[in-house]
């Protein structure tokens, strides 16, 4: 977030280096039940993020001490796979991919329906197989379909999508080098059937009108990618039910 | 790493396999379906995502300029890692490598340096100061027996489409990775007395020995290991020794 | 368990969706917010007199009172032994609800680890503890034969209406066939026509939201066994 460029990131047409406007996010792509094992599990490519989820669960809680007696916990790892970021990550989890698990699993655990299994543990994993900034999100946004997929109970399914600053302007769903040289940087998530944020967090410098009209941008592109989420799973499950009826 | 399999199973399987069949159908010789996507990974080097049946692993390369071996002054560098990570199986735990995954990336590792696949004597960027350094990371996805031969697959066809990025380090035009050959290792499991090519979960799960043997293109061998708590006969290694060099050859022509 | 409408759409749903905004109540699997009913988990909708709820595509078997269950030993305990049914919480048998004399200790004499058995469920407590027998009328150690997993979800299928569609399978491939209410499901008989039983049942549960199932898997079991015209009378006897 604080690295310095000679790059314009948006020039005097509005236009970002990949041809976007300001309020546009990259391309979405979501599909469901991609792994055999998992109960559940999902793709998602925002941009040029590529990650991968999978869920098991419900299903006893390790490490015991943990167990919770009145509903279930949602244990979320978030990793990078060390050839997904273009200076090799070494293996092993990082403070930042330990910030990124606690946020995520909170996020969750406010949707799904955890008082129906006391004592047991929803083990979530996030695998970041590419990152082009925005992971957390794309992240978030693949482990709530793949808790669908695995057919545990929860209010509704969470886009996350990110919004910032780059060259002054405000832009929505930033990219590997508007994140590293913008002036700011905000991921958030909502439950889409009321808007209530479930993931927030920013850095950088932003006023309230700049904060404000982001943060706009940001809910209406989750709405959009809420959409995607959606369609992957009945786009999963509908064909099943076409093949069966020939 | 064990789920307890109902007795049942247990024993309609060992039944079956002592009769030379299998409950997917396969005959003792046969591997399952391979698919193999090269290039799947922008940030990687070279990258691969390889199935074998159900098993998925992902294997992605990335190159980097550092210093050689005091020893090995003007030789590239070559390291090869796994991990067996969680959304793999439901009896994988979170954690450092342990001891599967460990024995799995030197397994992996010692097939392709053996067989010098990678002509490491071409990384050499500045002698004695400066070598590339060739990181092979293998993570499994979802796990239905074999990691070994799976992972193998991963890794050098991961190797086999990359690209040393000289550019990005202002040490010259990125050029290919230099191979020379593609190692292919060939697993069996032992069950009862019979051997069986290509195991399965289940398969691994009633197994008493396993024998993982890499060859090169010209069916000589690179790299052996056998795992499992039990033994193998002389003339059950030769069975092995043969199968390895005919079904590597098989495989080694599918991938190309 | 909630009747089936004849008439459901077989629309799928996922969590979130809208179900109804007309006043209906909400049924399983579904939940109210804004004087809207939502859809709780993926499934197709699903509309009970006044009530309207989901029924689930996916998800793990979650055990209730009365069920009846294949298990498998996973651990022994001095005085009970731990069972998996597939649900998200293992199941103690007690030494108290088996038909033999326990001696305290003497535990694995009688089940050991990897054993199936058939029991049923007795009670599952608000903190879902879940407490099984081993003492009612055919529950027992199982011995030999093939025990197929598939999705709790699709048991109906496998049962069918008023039991027709166990009922053919039995009959024509001459099983012995055991659904428990957890999708295990334990098929005895020779070996030839306990696979295609095995295979058939695993076709039931992959295509379960085809419409004309039954007669599918029919022509799939006629193709592999001939069904003879008399049945009652087999001539085979010496060979």
């Amino acid at each position: 977030m604080s690295g310095h460029t000679d790059m314009v990131l948006v020039d005097e047409n509005g236009l970002r280096i990949d041809g976007r406007t300001a309020d546009q996010h990259r391309p979405f792509k979501v599909e469901a039940g991609v792994l055999n094992n998992a109960d559940g599990s999902a793709y998602v490519e925002i941009g040029k993020n590529k990650v991968l989820a999978a869920v098991y669960g419900p299903r006893e809680c390790h490490p015991r001490h943990l167990q919770d007696p009145t509903k279930a916990i949602v244990q979320c790892k978030y990793n990078m796979q060390s050839f997904s970021v273009s200076d090799r990550k070494r293996p092993g989890p990082d403070r930042r991919s330990i910030e990124i698990s606690k946020i995520i699993s909170e996020a969750l655990e406010k949707v799904v329906l955890t008082e129906l299994y006391p004592r047991a543990s929803i083990d979530v994993y996030i695998e970041i197989l590419q990152a082009n900034a925005g992971t957390r999100c794309a992240g978030l946004t693949a482990a709530s379909v793949a808790l669908a997929d695995a057919g545990i109970p929860m209010r509704d399914i969470v886009p996350a999508l990110a919004c910032g600053k780059a060259d002054g302007h405000v832009l929505l769903d930033l990219n590997k080098e508007e994140d590293n040289y913008g002036q700011a940087d905000v991921p958030i998530a909502i439950i889409p059937s009321t808007d209530e944020i479930v993931l927030l967090q920013m850095d950088g410098n932003m006023t309230r009108e700049e904060f404000d009209h982001g943060i706009k941008m940001a809910v209406a592109g989750c709405h959009e990618l809420h959409e995607l989420q959606k369609d992957a799973l009945k786009r999963r499950y509908s064909k099943k039910a076409e093949e069966g009826s020939e | 790493m064990t789920e307890i399999m109902s007795e049942i199973k247990r024993d309609h399987m060992l039944k079956l396999i002592a009769e030379g069949k299998r409950l997917d159908g396969r005959t003792p010789t046969d591997v399952r379906k391979i698919q193999v996507i090269t290039d799947v990974i922008e940030s990687a080097d070279g990258s691969a995502r390889v199935k074998m049946g159900k098993t998925e692993v992902i294997a992605g390369v990335k190159i980097i300029p550092g210093t050689p071996f005091p020893d090995t002054p003007n030789i590239g560098v070559l390291t090869t890692g796994a991990e067996l990570i969680p959304m793999a199986h439901p009896t994988f735990e979170s954690g450092p490598p342990g001891e599967d995954a460990i024995e799995l990336a030197r397994v992996v590792d010692r097939g392709i340096r053996e067989s010098g696949m990678v002509d490491v004597e071409a990384l050499c960027i500045t002698p004695g100061e400066e070598v590339w350094m060739c990181f092979v990371d293998i993570y499994a996805l979802d796990y239905d027996g074999n990691l070994f031969d799976a992972a193998n697959l991963a890794a050098v066809c991961a190797l086999k489409n990359a690209t040393i990025p000289g550019e990005q380090y202002g040490k010259g035009e990125n050029k290919p990775l230099p191979i020379t050959c593609t190692p292919i290792s060939i697993t069996e499991v032992k069950i009862g007395n019979t051997l069986i090519v290509d195991p399965n979960f289940d398969e691994e799960q009633i197994s008493t020995a396993r024998l993982t043997v890499t060859t090169d293109d010209v069916g000589n061998f690179r790299a052996m290991q056998k795992g499992g708590r039990g033994s193998i006969t002389l003339d059950e290694l030769s069975l092995c020794l043969d199968r390895a060099v005919e079904k590597g050859a098989e495989i080694r022509k599918i991938i190309g | 368990m909630e009747k089936r409408n004849a008439r459901q759409t077989r629309e799928i749903v996922v969590p979130g969706d809208i179900l109804d905004g007309t006043g209906m109540r909400p049924g399983e699997n579904a939940y109210v917010l804004d004087g809207k009913v939502r859809a709780s988990v993926m499934g197709v909708r699903n509309v009970f007199q006044n009530t309207v709820g989901v029924i689930p595509l996916r998800g793990g078997y979650m055990p209730t009172s009365g069920d009846t269950v294949f298990g498998v030993i996973v651990d022994i305990g001095p005085s009970n032994w731990l069972i998996d049914i597939g649900a998200p919480y293992p199941a103690p048998l007690h030494v108290s609800e088996v038909p033999w004399k326990v001696e305290f200790g003497d535990t694995s004499r009688f089940l050991t680890i990897g054993n199936v058995v058939l029991i049923k469920v007795l009670a599952v407590d608000e903190s879902k503890k879940i407490s099984v027998t081993m003492k009612d009328s055919g529950l027992r150690k199982i011995e030999g034969g093939r025990l197929v997993k598939i999705s709790h979800t699709k048991v109906s299928r496998v049962i069918g209406k008023s039991g027709s569609m166990i009922s053919m399978l039995k009959n024509m491939t001459d099983c012995r066939i055991t659904v428990g209410q957890n999708g295990w499901i334990w098929v005895d008989g020779d070996d030839e026509a306990a696979d295609v039983a095995v295979e058939a049942i695993k076709m039931i549960e992959e295509l379960a939201q085809s419409s004309n199932l039954t007669d599918r898997i029919k022509e799939f079991i006629e193709k592999r066994i001939p069904q003879d015209e008399d049945e009652e009378y087999d001539d085979e006897g010496d060979e």
